[in-house]
């Protein structure tokens, strides 16, 4: 009985300390681009506190076994896996959170007690294209290297003898839905529950990037670095374009993108989060606006950049309170450009063209405003006396409120220089200001002013040959010719011709 | 168009700048077809060429008919059998009349610069259908609409109309009564289609602004963008005194031709209206190249006139040279400012001498041959030499 109790004891204090061994952590990243497109970013990360190298474990529970088992036969330290669709454009996109080139990439670190790498390698080439579906038996002598500067092991490591290092890259492989489904078989919960339900391929492949990675790499247990942990980082990240597939607005949702929205929270899963990168673009006038309101606001400096967050716990309760789906939308909203347009055209020898606008101007930008128009050809007299000279258009006139820097107290008018009371301001908070552009010189073709007799024969002329001609026709008809002496021309001729002997006409 | 479109958007009167001027219904026509405006315009070319297609081919079975009817009651005189008009040299002169104006360069061109004068020509177009197959409604109805376009068609009812009355083997006798109620029906169903037109235009704008902005500005040619008539660089150096009764009289310049050439070419109603077509396109206010198209499409039509023709080699020169020169000269003065004026001016008067003299000669070519037909060929003087024809 002592001994039932003691065993019970042991099992219940052997109990928590083997809970709770390893941790899934997902969360998703939405970023829109410059662009208009979004980014999606997954990430589900499996950290695993064991050590696979000693060779004892049987007992896998979020760690697939497929990748543990290969872990430990093939003595890897570190695997880094990526399949990529399409091209990340950094000069419209902007720098990605995670980059891969297109085709299949895969780098692998040895453990240093493997004697034949390039053994183990061809090995375990062979079996990760039979886990994921995709054609790495292709990897070969021909197109593996062992670079020498780059590629560090991303995770711990004891010595970096280069020859434990593998790289190699097919550019020709194409990812499709059977690399997407053993990729997300991998995942503890699968397509379930938890964000990996938004991974549906008649989505994610209609897209204009799209990859997928597997990480595998040995951490750090805790921070005193005593024991080792492993972890499993799979990725994926996708960019959608609506401009070509929707209707071209740049509103998104996870609907609109995925087809789905979340619905569940993965329930193996320690933290379950979405963040959506709200911070504010200057160069665009338009503001984002997300729904529903995020519970809280993360700021964080990636890659440089300050950047704002709206972060979404799908682990708290209050998150599917209301609805039992989530769908996270995207608005993007125009400050209105012009509230009142005023325009009256010109009328010739009237009126001249008169156009008033209304705008908010944001911070930190450049608006143009742009009017064609065209000037007639005048009478000769409505010319002033120099028309070379050209034409003037007046200055456009800009009249704004500026907000000020610095608060003006109220001061006594009559006390204060004259010229701080041009344009006096209810408020201390703006300051009215009035701005006038260049006038415009415009050198405009002219007609010839020493012409007006002469264009008036001319005109009236080619009238002329019109109403003779057809008078001439109308008002005549055809005859035999009569025949006649002959004028006296032909009488002159005929006498010379009488001279040369010649018949006469 | 764009212009007026835009004014209405934004609520203001399409009229109330100096800008658009064509008709309400237009407007409305392109508020719908904006988007497709090229293909609008290929349409309306296509439309035009099939309906010239298919009135030549019924006005080339009346010629014959009416050839028939005078060969049988002896009209002609005996030796005339080379100018007689065979079926099989009339056959392809309509497939000639649709490639005359699908081909042309300036229908090309003014399709390109999508000018609302091709769907003036599809109006004027489908008018003649209409008047050839002998519907006096439908024609009244595309004449309103032509006139309503444009101010001068009106100067066709009276070709229509002899086309008509012939058809119904009416007489035209100022003193028979059928020819009075026949002029009077046309001129009724004409006058209320323009009536009806002009106040569906003035509902669909809730106001009269499009009168004096379309047939105002037609008659009283206030604008002087250089074109390639004879109008603008007259007013542009007119002084202003007499600005007035020049408008008058080049307006009246238009119109007067109709009833001379009613009384000379009442037994030939298409001509007068190939000619009056023509007049039109020279003389009205602001012609385009796409007016010319129009009247040269008829060109195969009197193909046989050719023989008597007098000057169509230097003709035919000028209107090619000219209109090769006329963008030339025109970027010469506006944009390179290299030229005078005076250069783009002279090449507007060749080009209207040139199409004045072209019409003239076929005028002249139909009037001859006329002459012929009743005269007999070979013309002998009294004396038994051979003779020559003056106009007397």
């Amino acid at each position: 009985m002592l001994a039932a109790a003691a065993l019970l004891l042991l099992l219940l204090a052997a109990g928590p300390g083997r809970a709770r061994r390893d941790a899934l952590r997902e969360e998703l990243l939405l970023s829109p681009l410059p662009a208009g497109e979004v980014a999606a970013t997954f990430q589900f990360r499996t950290r695993w506190d064991a050590d696979l190298q000693r060779g004892a474990v049987s007992h896998y529970r979020l760690f697939p076994k497929a990748l543990g088992r290969l872990v430990a036969a093939l003595g890897v330290r570190e695997l880094h896996l990526a399949l990529t669709q399409g091209f990340w454009r950094t000069q419209a996109w902007g720098q990605p959170p995670l980059q891969a080139p297109a085709g299949a990439e895969l780098w692998v670190w040895f453990q240093p007690t493997v004697t034949n790498v390039d053994k183990a390698w061809k090995e375990l080439s062979n079996v990760l294209s039979g886990i994921f579906c995709a054609s790495l038996n292709f990897i070969d002598s021909t197109n593996t290297v062992t670079p020498t500067a780059s590629f560090k092991p991303l995770g711990l490591a004891n010595g970096t003898d280069h020859h434990l290092l593998r790289y190699a890259v097919l550019p020709r492989e194409v990812v499709c839905t059977e690399n997407l489904t053993p990729w997300k078989k991998l995942l503890p919960c699968g397509s379930k529950a938890g964000l990996a339900v938004l991974l549906k391929a008649e989505r994610l492949f209609h897209s204009s990037y799209h990859s997928q990675a597997v990480h595998i790499r040995p951490v750090c247990r805790d921070a005193s670095c005593l024991a080792v942990s492993w972890e499993l980082r799979q990725t994926l990240t996708v960019v959608f374009d609506t401009f070509s597939s929707g209707q071209g607005k740049k509103d998104w949702s996870l609907f609109k993108m995925f087809s789905r929205t979340l619905t569940d929270t993965c329930p193996l899963a320690s933290q379950s989060k979405v963040y959506v990168d709200i911070s504010p673009k200057n160069k665009e006038k338009e503001l984002l606006e997300v729904t529903p309101t995020p519970a809280s606001v993360h700021e964080a400096i990636v890659q440089g950049d300050k950047r704002t967050y709206a972060v979404y716990d799908l682990l708290s309760p209050s998150l599917f309170n209301t609805s039992r789906s989530l769908n996270v939308q995207l608005k993007w909203k125009r400050p209105q450009d012009s509230c009142y347009i005023h325009y009256q055209p010109a009328q010739d020898r009237r009126r001249p063209h008169l156009l008033e606008m209304l705008i908010q101007l944001p911070a930190n930008s450049v608006t143009k405003i742009t009017i064609q128009f065209e000037r007639a050809l005048l009478k000769w007299t409505e010319y002033p006396p120099d028309p070379n000279h050209g034409f003037y258009v007046s200055s456009s006139v800009l009249s704004a409120l500026v907000p000020s820097i610095s608060a003006m107290k109220n001061m006594d008018v009559e006390q204060s220089p004259l010229f701080t009371s041009l344009f006096p301001s209810s408020d201390g908070s703006s300051y009215f200001v009035r701005l006038y552009t260049e006038p415009l010189l415009v050198n405009l073709p002219t007609p010839d002013f020493s012409m007006p007799y002469n264009v008036i024969c001319l005109t009236c002329t080619v009238v002329a040959v019109c109403y003779g001609s057809f008078y001439n026709l109308l008002t005549r008809t055809f005859h035999v010719e009569e025949p006649s002496r002959g004028g006296l021309a032909k009488r002159l001729a005929n006498v010379i011709r009488k001279f040369r002997g010649v018949p006469p006409l | 168009v764009v212009e007026g479109l835009a004014l209405l958007d934004l609520g203001v009167s399409p009229y109330s700048g100096a800008i658009f001027h064509e008709t309400p219904l237009i407007i409305y026509l392109f508020h719908f077809l904006i988007e497709y405006a090229e293909l609008v315009f290929m349409i309306t070319d296509v439309l035009t060429a099939v309906a010239l297609y298919l009135a030549i081919q019924d006005f080339n079975k009346v010629v014959f008919k009416k050839q028939k009817l005078l060969i049988e009651l002896d009209k002609y005189a005996p030796d005339v059998a080379e100018l007689i008009r065979t079926p099989m040299e009339m056959h392809y002169i309509p497939l000639k009349v649709a490639l005359f104006y699908l081909l042309n360069p300036y229908t090309v061109m003014s399709c390109v610069a999508k000018s609302t004068c091709a769907i003036n020509n599809t109006v004027i177009a489908f008018f003649i259908l209409a008047t050839i197959k002998g519907s006096a409604f439908l024609s009244a109805v595309f004449l309103a609409l032509a006139t309503y376009q444009s101010l001068y068609p009106l100067t066709l009812f009276a070709p229509a109309l002899l086309y008509l009355l012939q058809r119904q083997f009416i007489p035209i006798k100022l003193k028979s009564k059928s020819f009075w109620l026949y002029t009077m029906q046309y001129a009724a169903l004409y006058l209320c289609s323009l009536v009806v037109i002009i106040c569906l235009s003035f509902f669909l704008l809730n106001s009269w602004d499009f009168i004096p902005s379309v047939y105002g500005f037609i008659l009283s040619v206030p604008d002087l963008t250089p074109n390639i008539g004879l109008f603008w660089y007259f007013f542009a150096e007119m002084f202003e005194h007499f600005s007035l009764f020049f408008v008058c009289v080049f307006q009246i310049n238009v119109f007067f031709y109709t009833i001379p050439l009613a009384i000379k070419l009442k037994e030939h109603p298409m001509f007068f209206m190939f000619v009056q077509i023509a007049i039109i396109s020279i003389f009205k206010s602001y012609p385009t190249v796409g007016d010319i198209a129009l009247y040269m499409a008829f060109l195969p039509v009197w193909s046989h006139l050719y023989r008597f023709l007098r000057n169509i080699f230097i003709l035919s020169c000028v209107l090619i040279v000219c209109s090769l020169l006329f963008p030339v000269l025109w970027h010469l003065w506006i944009y390179a400012g290299s030229a005078n004026s005076n250069f783009y001016y002279a090449i507007t008067l060749t080009f209207n001498i040139g199409q004045i003299l072209l019409i003239s000669d076929y005028f002249y070519a139909f009037l001859r041959r006329e002459y012929y037909l009743t005269h007999g060929l070979h013309l002998t003087r009294p004396d038994g030499t051979e003779a020559m024809l003056v106009l007397k």
